[in-house]
């Protein structure tokens, strides 16, 4: 009898896992590999044959300024200065976001209180606070991951917040009828339902910190990607300049991809619909 | 004695916008021990209405609920519910784990909790799926999870919301056939709601008929005199049948002309 049923309710398509081979899986790459390319060589083009200017390089001389960079320690040494505000700004901001936003999406009067709050603070760009930051806490670590904090809490507290209210009645209530007491219903129900809503907005927020550090440390910093980039133009060192940008857009695709990645694996069954 | 009672049990639903909603008004009914209670009615008579306030998910207007002579004040491990959809199960959680849940919040040792999860799965047919998480299950089998997971923690009495509504004709005569199964074997009470006839005959020692809402009380009460084999050709499913479907049929109308008379008035 089960073999019937079994028959007749089986679902092929995605339980199963077929892994090609890593050469089949690089092909199945392919648009992306020609996509990179294709970036640099419009790059190239237009740097060499439309556009000959000393103020716009084209990518080989940016690459060999890259590696000279490299070499000489400058650019990891001001990456990782700028990469620890960033991380240390971001988990500070994520544990507060994800603390307020579970209350706020758990309790009405939590939510009733902080709705002015988070409404009005979050239309203030952490950009505009960096001025703000400088005069509270000069221009050392401190002003730079307030402003990265800043940036971070709100994105968190909303994505945070929307994640417990989509949770259907019907998971809690289940859960109560199972015996779940309401401290373990918030532990093993609202919590990991949330955790996708959570990841996506810590995504997002990590693409903010990018944007903001740069500012802040153009304005106030004696070291970091920000200073690096300013300090070039200063002495128009074009070739760097452009070393920082192509910096910043490898750095920010490699932690997004990396964000993408610990979404994929660790959460992919937390999916908000089920 | 009966084991859940209710006594003049009214819910009226006051929305902040518009007028106040009468969804259930004077309802009477005792549960046995160990019956297989069907309430069966047209849509949106209320009865998904009396099984929440049994469960405990929202409370009587007016009335009162007992169950095992206690009053009912919130949801509890003595009521377990089988929910419609498959949104009450935890997607996070595999098909075992979801099944442990009940004895995981109770604190039941792993050992004993993953070997009880083990026997209700099997018991449902879900031996193999055990790893599978429920998005990777089809519907009749995530309904087959929440029924495992009711019985493996062990309630006084099973609530079911409808729960083959959404499943095809051929899953759901099969899943019928095991639910009666499961419940002679149990000696639990059940209290199934339907809209389907057939399920309720087919299931049901008792089958308890609502009124068309609003303010919907019960009908009738019929008792379902077939043994463990149930044949439509039985001139005693026959009976209740045509008994059953006649009450529909009055009520379905009364509430067809109640919406027309409505929507008159609300235009004139």
């Amino acid at each position: 009898m089960r073999n019937s049923r079994g028959a007749a309710e089986s679902v092929p398509a995605r339980t199963a896992t077929h892994k090609p081979a890593l050469f089949g899986r690089l092909l199945d790459y392919w648009p992306y590999v020609v996509g990179f390319l294709g970036m640099f060589a419009a790059w190239h083009v237009i740097a060499t044959w439309f556009f000959v200017s000393v103020l716009f390089p084209p990518p080989l001389p940016v690459l060999r300024k890259a590696a000279e960079l490299i070499a000489n320690g400058e650019l990891p040494i001001n990456v990782w200065v700028s990469l620890k505000r960033i991380l240390a700004g971001f988990a500070l901001g994520s544990l507060i976001g994800v603390v307020i936003g579970l209350l706020v999406g758990s309790f009405r009067t939590f939510q009733r209180l902080l709705d002015p709050v988070v409404e009005t603070l979050r239309f203030i760009p952490a950009v505009a606070m960096i001025t703000v930051a400088v005069i509270w806490f000069g221009i050392g670590e401190v002003a730079k991951i307030f402003i990265i904090v800043y940036g971070t809490v709100f994105i968190v507290i909303i994505s945070t917040a929307a994640g417990v209210a989509s949770i259907p009645p019907n998971k809690a209530r289940a859960a109560l009828s199972l015996g779940a007491t309401p401290v373990q219903l918030f532990l093993f129900v609202t919590l990991p339902a949330t955790v996708p809503f959570i990841l996506t907005g810590m995504r997002l927020a990590m693409a903010n910190a990018f944007t903001t550090i740069v500012a802040a440390e153009l304005v106030a910093a004696n070291q970091g990607i920000g200073t690096l980039l300013w300090q070039s133009r200063l002495y128009m060192q074009v070739d760097t300049v452009f070393v920082v940008l192509l910096t910043l857009a490898v750095l920010g695709f490699v932690v997004d991809r990396c964000f993408r990645w610990a979404i994929f694996t660790f959460a992919h069954h937390y999916s908000p619909a089920n | 004695m009966a084991l859940a009672t209710f006594s003049k049990v009214s819910k009226v639903y006051r929305p902040t916008h518009g007028r106040p909603y009468v969804a259930v008004s004077d309802f009477d009914l005792q549960v046995e021990p160990e019956e297989f209670f069907c309430l069966l009615g047209p849509s949106g008579c209320g009865k998904t209405t009396v099984l929440n306030m049994l469960a405990g998910f929202e409370m009587p207007s007016d009335g009162a609920i007992t169950l095992a002579g206690k009053p009912v004040r919130g949801p509890g491990s003595d009521r377990a519910v089988v929910f419609q959809g498959d949104d009450s199960l935890f997607g996070w959680l595999s098909a075992l784990e979801n099944v442990e849940f009940g004895m995981r919040m109770r604190h039941v040792p792993a050992l004993e909790r993953r070997a009880r999860a083990h026997h209700y799965l099997a018991l449902v047919g879900l031996d193999g799926q055990e790893h599978k998480y429920p998005q990777q299950l089809s519907g009749g089998m995530k309904q087959r999870i929440q029924i495992a997971r009711v019985l493996a923690n062990d309630p006084t009495m099973l609530l079911m919301d409808e729960p083959f509504a959404a499943l095809d004709a051929q899953t759901r005569l099969s899943m019928q056939e095991q639910v009666r199964q499961i419940a002679g074997a149990s000696h639990k009470p059940f209290f199934f709601i339907t809209h389907d006839i057939d399920e309720a005959i087919a299931l049901g020692t008792r089958i308890g008929v609502m009124k068309a809402g609003p303010a919907s009380t019960l009908k009738a009460l019929i008792s379902v005199g077939l043994g463990e084999k149930r044949e439509r050709a039985d001139p005693e499913y026959l009976r209740v049948y045509r008994e059953v479907h006649q009450m529909i049929r009055e009520e379905v109308l009364k509430g067809a002309n109640r919406s027309t008379r409505e929507s008159r008035a609300g235009h004139a």
